[in-house]
């Protein structure tokens, strides 16, 4: 079903190529415009559908068991981290606005550059500890969960 | 053929696949090695690519101890009985104990999770999933793994691992092609992180058509991880373990939010609730240890979900169908309506316009639930995956081999579907994995491991021609017929994903023969298998696309190729409702309790079989 590109709409710019996961927004070479190439390996991701600065691209149900006349339109706004959606039914009874948040923070800033962070110690090296831990596990002062401290072992074959 | 080869060489951590596990991977390297050269290949685009690419409306692997909820041994407990015993206790235990903190990253990097307002802790659906607004989960841990990664490629299919000719069965980097350029992609490196993914679409899918696409996992989910790895000589383990999901009929809706949160429920045909009805006789194939109504009633022990897909089965199966789930009740609620909604929204939209298609309002009318076509896989309820080495604190000397998440081949790392008997990592865990993979894979470096590797220019050289072989397949037959896809001297991509699907679905339990097989059954299946296999060689791709296509159909091909060994070699039926062995009907713990090993000979492309060791933490569960 998939995705498919108004011809009206679509100027042809590749931003839902260059996102599809599937590999299959390609551009016409016809009309310079984007088109679906395999729809059977179209999952609906609307990845295009919110990639597309034209709004040109939408998706009809797949054709072996949705019947025509519906449609779910997105807009998604990076600026304001929220995601807009419309659900339009055939028999025209619903139709629904629904508004998500997509981040909580402005993109980028809040991931720090481990390249510049203090490295590891050989301590840490040599223990199950990944970065940021055992901080990050619990946010207090505890340490790694062990076999020891949880009082377990590795024992072969038991029931239970 | 007039493409490029592009070397990269000279690095340290190649990340082979960037979803959840690949990102994991490339962020958590950067720390562990400041000055190691990391590097992401990507068959897609690293902001939308691999199975979150849509987006997550839950995270369904957090312990909570921070507010006091798990601990890591409960979700040990818990993976283990859904998965009726079958599972690498160590490596769940060891992801279990570091998952939290990957969880408290992704929230300071900007991923919205909900809070419950009471508690001040993170809203859960169920104890184990707390939901979140996931459109951009993708996004967002693709930003940290390219701020940690020297050099990303996206849109590289990686076709085969390099290996090492100074010293046997060690891995040396990586080779593939750009699906937009066609040029030849060598990617020289001491360590390799697998972060590919499971396989969709190598059973028959009950849609047809278009359709074909709205499977339960990504279509692009091609078995990348397997079909890597089992190339490369790695050892498998439970591959036989493939997933039958209970879902929103045709458009494959997740349910879990709507049983945990919305307490919606199903209920025959008839209007009657059915499951409880097939339990005695189920209790009689796999035994009380596994199906214990009672006990599952007064703690928090789940049903398994094969179990609970064997009475959906049957009871469709009896006549009673369809099965419904009833939304009415929960739906009359706006806050529950509009999160029900938004549930789809945020993981699978086809569900949502289907039901804008069909003018189903779940407020009104109770819709229907299915059955999936089987998927083989390592991160949901199943553990399909390498063999890997778990942490050195935790596993046993059977278990253990140096390093951590490191399969038998020295240097090749797994995460996510890649690494076998981890079940119920999902996203969360699917990450951490990556990071735990990355840590082991910089030690690995700084002892010497990966000291002296040589590759010859004729094992590229090899490589390279073999890539571009369906292209060339192509132009030396399109000619000798007309027009169309009809030639005697080759298949294309699509026919020979039709033949995979059609042999797997009918000889090793597909959705058209009710999951059920059989020995001979199987040993028919394998010997179509092996044709297909050299079908494939001659499979002809008419453009760069098509190529990507064939390559991910061989990876298919493996992938299914170890199913059909695993389920042969398992007699016994552990998992009833994900397929059945009708020639061993029930579960056999006397024989059966071990963990099923494969190897396949990367030069004969024999298979052997092995069992290994199940071992478990607790004697009882702690109820």
């Amino acid at each position: 079903m998939p995705t498919f590109a108004y011809m009206t709409r679509c100027d042809g710019c590749g931003h839902c190529v260059d996102i599809c996961p599937s590999d299959i927004m390609h551009i016409d070479k016809t009309y310079r415009r984007a088109f679906n190439l395999e729809p059977n390996m179209c999952w609906e991701c609307y990845s295009c559908v919110k990639a597309c600065p034209m709004n040109a691209i939408d998706v009809r149900g797949y054709a072996d068991f949705a019947p025509l006349g519906h449609s779910v339109r997105a807009v998604r706004d990076e600026e304001k981290g929220v995601i807009a959606w419309r659900i339009k039914f055939r028999n025209g009874k619903k139709d629904l606005n629904l508004l998500a948040p997509i981040t909580t923070k402005p993109w980028g800033k809040h991931i720090p550059q481990l390249k510049d962070v203090p490295g590891p110690s050989q301590e840490m090296r040599n223990s199950e500890l990944l970065y940021n831990e055992p901080k990050y596990i619990r946010l207090d002062e505890g340490g790694l969960h062990t076999l020891e401290s949880n009082g377990l072992k590795m024992m072969e074959g038991v029931y239970y | 053929m007039a493409f490029e080869t592009i070397i990269e060489d000279g690095i340290d951590i190649l990340v082979a696949g960037a979803g959840l596990g690949g990102t994991g991977a490339a962020w958590e390297a950067r720390f562990w090695g400041q000055d190691k050269k990391i590097v992401i290949a990507e068959k897609a685009n690293i902001n939308r690519s691999g199975a979150v690419a849509q987006g997550l409306y839950a995270i369904n692997c957090y312990m909570g101890t921070r507010w006091g909820e798990n601990n890591p041994e409960d979700h040990v407990r818990y993976a283990r009985i859904d998965l009726m015993g079958m599972v690498r206790e160590d490596l769940l235990f060891d992801m279990a104990r570091h998952v939290d903190s990957t969880v408290h990253q992704f929230e300071e990097w900007g991923l919205p999770l909900m809070r419950n307002p009471k508690t001040g802790s993170y809203q859960r659906e169920g104890r184990w999933q707390i939901m979140i607004h996931g459109e951009s989960y993708k996004p967002i841990v693709a930003e940290a793994a390219v701020k940690s990664a020297d050099k990303v490629y996206n849109r590289i299919c990686i076709t085969h691992l390099l290996m090492d000719e100074s010293k046997e069965n060690r891995v040396a980097g990586a080779v593939g092609f750009n699906v937009r350029t066609g040029n030849f992609h060598v990617f020289k490196s001491k360590t390799v992180v697998v972060g590919a993914g499971g396989a969709s679409n190598i059973y028959k899918p009950r849609s047809v058509g278009e359709g074909a696409g709205r499977v339960w996992y990504a279509p692009w989910s091609s078995g990348s991880a397997y079909g890597l790895m089992i190339d490369a000589g790695a050892k498998m383990t439970q591959m036989e373990n493939r997933i039958v999901l209970a879902r929103f009929k045709d458009g494959y809706g997740p349910v879990g939010a709507y049983f945990l949160h919305l307490k919606t429920y199903t209920q025959n045909g008839l209007g009657q609730e059915y499951e409880s009805n097939w339990f005695p006789s189920l209790q009689k194939m796999v035994g009380k240890e596994y199906l214990d109504p009672e006990a599952s009633h007064l703690s928090h022990r789940p049903i398994p979900t094969c179990l609970r897909n064997h009475a959906f089965i049957s009871e469709v199966n009896a006549g009673r169908g369809p099965i419904h789930m009833v939304t009415m009740e929960a739906f009359q609620d706006p806050h529950l309506e509009e999160i029900g909604w938004h549930n789809f929204l945020g993981m699978t939209v086809g569900q949502a316009t289907l039901w804008a298609a069909t003018d189903v309002d779940p407020k009104y009318q109770n819709p229907e639930l299915t059955t999936s076509e089987p998927y083989v896989m390592g991160s949901h309820a199943t553990g399909c995956g390498a063999w890997c080495s778990g942490p050195e604190d935790v596993s046993p000397p059977e278990y253990f081999w140096g390093y951590n998440r490191m399969t038998t081949v020295e240097g090749l790392f797994g995460a996510g579907d890649a690494v076998g008997g981890t079940p119920h990592a999902f996203s969360s865990g699917s990450f951490t994995e990556g990071r735990l993979a990355a840590k082991a894979a910089c030690k690995y470096i700084d002892e010497g491991k990966a000291d002296g590797i040589v590759v010859s220019q004729k094992q590229i050289e090899d490589r390279r021609k073999q890539i571009y072989k369906p292209l060339e397949h192509y132009t030396t037959y399109r000619n000798e017929i007309v027009a169309g896809s009809v030639n005697p001297n080759y298949i294309n991509p699509r026919q020979g994903l039709d033949r995979l699907q059609k042999l797997m679905d009918e000889y090793c339990g597909g959705v058209t023969v009710s999951y059920m097989t059989n020995e001979k059954l199987l040993n028919i299946g394998l010997m179509k298998m092996k044709i297909l296999e050299e079908d494939l060689e001659k499979i002809a791709a008419e453009d760069i696309h098509e190529l990507l296509r064939a390559w991910e159909l061989k990876h298919r091909h493996l992938s299914a190729e170890a199913v059909f060994q695993h389920t042969l070699f398992r007699k016994e039926t552990r998992w009833p409702g994900y397929y059945y062995r009708g020639d061993c009907m029930k579960l056999d713990d006397e024989n059966w309790h071990v963990l099923t090993v494969s190897r396949r000979d990367p030069k004969t492309g024999e298979y052997t079989m092995e069992k290994a060791p199940c071992y478990h933490l607790v004697g009882k569960d702690g109820e």
